[in-house]
């Protein structure tokens, strides 16, 4: 049966104990703590707060946010990674938050759409770029759009239209707003300094 | 999902040991390994895949995900990320076939997240598959059947197949490996091992929930492509449904290396078209040596396709593999000597 050692972590079902598995010792720094009950203790810095929470194993950092956090601004869209409703960055890179647990997002910096305005309430330059484009219909795929859109800049993937068609095109938009996104994203780019 | 295990590894002696019960070839293995996620946790979510224990094998990332372009070819880590392989100025220039597979593949999220190793291992798209309120399949259920050969089977493969199983393996990036005669370094409990790339996914042989030749607890680290005036010669041509953010439904990777107007050697590989990454020898062996003209390109994809067997909805992927594969190849001959 497997070794557990100090920073190697058993968490979940109580079915595990059929397994024979040792119980955790003292968790290393980092390390998700175990309750008796499956479940597991973490924390994430989301949009700059370090947050604590105590999940099952099984919760996506989408459910996390949404459910434990009240941060619904990240919508769940398809739930299996098609469709970019649910894109946030993890580590300043956009990634599928429905396709993350949570907890292997240990100790990560999670950036959501409840985080872009500053203080004052002023806009990030993308957010205000879609509402000058008319960037949305519905609205339910923009906080991924934007999330992605802010990320497709840094990459510098946003240098011609064809670019930005290609590097968006994991975020479904059910309106079809697609040319009025990209129109968005060359406002915004300039206004993030990326020509 | 189904409630399973968590455990996370700090190294590869310690991912190994964690995952002595991963069986890793096998389809319904009570240990997987958790690395970009992006098919283990879609899979864990349709009820498909149903460990007992996840090893989250992402702490191995930092160590494991360099990538090396020099005279002694290239060398990528396994941890590395399909994005970051994607933009790495050595594989762009030097290896355009696997620039362009990856560039091609999935969309700029999944590219974020999903790493080589993780991305060469991925499940079939068959929907019986993925669909487990759909009783039979070999793949998922050893012994109940096979959905898809009396089903709706248009992405369904046709090379490499037998009467147990259809489903077509879906990536992009390990078609260009296949072709460019890569190779891939494992570790796990009985130490390190290099293996051929083509060895590497098991054939068929009606034993559809194998799928790897990988041994219990072994992990694949590093993948190696040998140098050659090829690779530089060499590109990844890719037909599917819509124009971004889908599987093939043909693909082909080719490397050429020209004697003047002979071809003196020519590397394919196909996608989109097969059981399991494919190497198209047949073709190959039809061009070398002769002009690189449009018939002979036509023999050649006609060899490849010749064992092809067709179910119903997927009888046009034969002729679509053909013209696409001279396609590619007149397109790798019009990459100018400059270019090289």
């Amino acid at each position: 049966m497997t070794t557990v050692t100090r920073r190697s972590v058993m968490t979940g079902c109580a079915a595990l104990a059929a397994l024979g598995a040792a119980p955790p010792a003292t968790p290393a720094k980092d390390e998700p703590t175990t309750a008796a009950d499956g479940r597991v203790d973490i924390h994430m810095t989301v949009n700059g707060k370090r947050r604590a929470l105590t999940l099952d194993v099984r919760v996506t950092v989408l459910d996390a946010l949404r459910e434990h956090l009240q941060l619904t601004g990240t919508k769940k869209g398809c739930d299996q990674g098609q469709c970019g409703a649910c894109t946030v960055l993890i580590g300043g890179r956009r990634v599928l938050s429905c396709l993350t647990l949570a907890v292997a997002a240990q100790g990560k910096h999670i950036e959501t759409i409840e985080g872009l305005a500053g203080a004052s309430g002023k806009l990030h330059p993308m957010q205000q770029a879609f509402i000058d484009q008319d960037g949305f219909q519905c609205g339910y795929c923009t906080p991924g759009q934007i999330m992605s859109a802010i990320a497709c800049v840094r990459e510098g993937h946003a240098n011609t239209d064809a670019d930005i068609r290609e590097y968006m095109s994991g975020n479904l938009c059910r309106c079809a707003a697609y040319p009025k996104i990209v129109a968005a994203i060359k406002q915004a780019r300039t206004e993030m300094g990326h020509g | 999902m189904r409630p399973f295990g968590f455990e996370r590894a700090v190294d590869i002696a310690h991912a190994s040991r964690l995952g002595q019960d991963s069986g890793q070839g096998q389809t319904d293995a009570a240990v997987q390994f958790l690395a970009g996620g992006t098919t283990l946790i879609d899979l864990m979510k349709l009820d498909v895949l149903t460990p007992a224990r996840v090893v989250d094998i992402g702490p191995l990332q930092v160590a494991h995900n360099s990538i090396e372009a020099g005279a002694a070819g290239l060398r990528l880590g396994a941890f590395a990320t399909m994005s970051a392989t994607a933009d790495h100025p050595g594989v762009l220039q030097g290896y355009p076939a696997i620039a362009q597979s990856l560039q091609l593949a999935a969309s700029a999220q999944l590219r974020n997240m999903a790493t080589l190793g993780g991305n060469v291992l991925q499940k079939t798209r068959c929907t019986y598959y993925r669909d487990s309120s759909w009783s039979a399949c070999n793949k998922r259920n050893p012994g109940s059947g096979c959905a898809a050969i009396q089903g709706f089977n248009r992405n369904h493969a046709v090379l490499g197949v037998d009467d147990t199983c259809i489903a077509q393996y879906p990536g992009d990036f390990a078609v260009a490996l296949i072709a460019l005669d890569a190779q891939v370094e494992l570790n796990g409990p009985s130490g390190r091992r290099r293996l051929p790339f083509s060895s590497l996914h098991a054939p068929l042989n009606r034993r559809p929930h194998i799928e790897t030749t990988l041994r219990p607890g072994e992990i694949i680290t590093a993948f190696f492509v040998p140098p050659g005036a090829w690779n530089r010669r060499s590109l990844y041509l890719k037909v599917r449904d819509r124009a971004s953010y889908e599987f093939a439904i043909s693909s082909a990777a080719v490397a050429l290396d020209m004697d003047g107007e002979r071809v003196r050697s020519v590397r394919i590989g196909l996608g989109g078209m097969a059981y399991r990454p494919w190497r198209a020898k047949e073709a190959e062996d039809a061009l070398t040596g002769k002009p690189l003209t449009e018939s002979n390109a036509e023999a050649a994809a006609a060899a490849a396709l010749s064992s092809a067997t067709t179910h119903g909805y997927n009888d046009y992927k034969p002729e679509l593999a053909r013209r696409t594969l001279v396609h590619a190849l007149l397109q790798a001959r019009s990459i100018t000597p400059a270019d090289v």
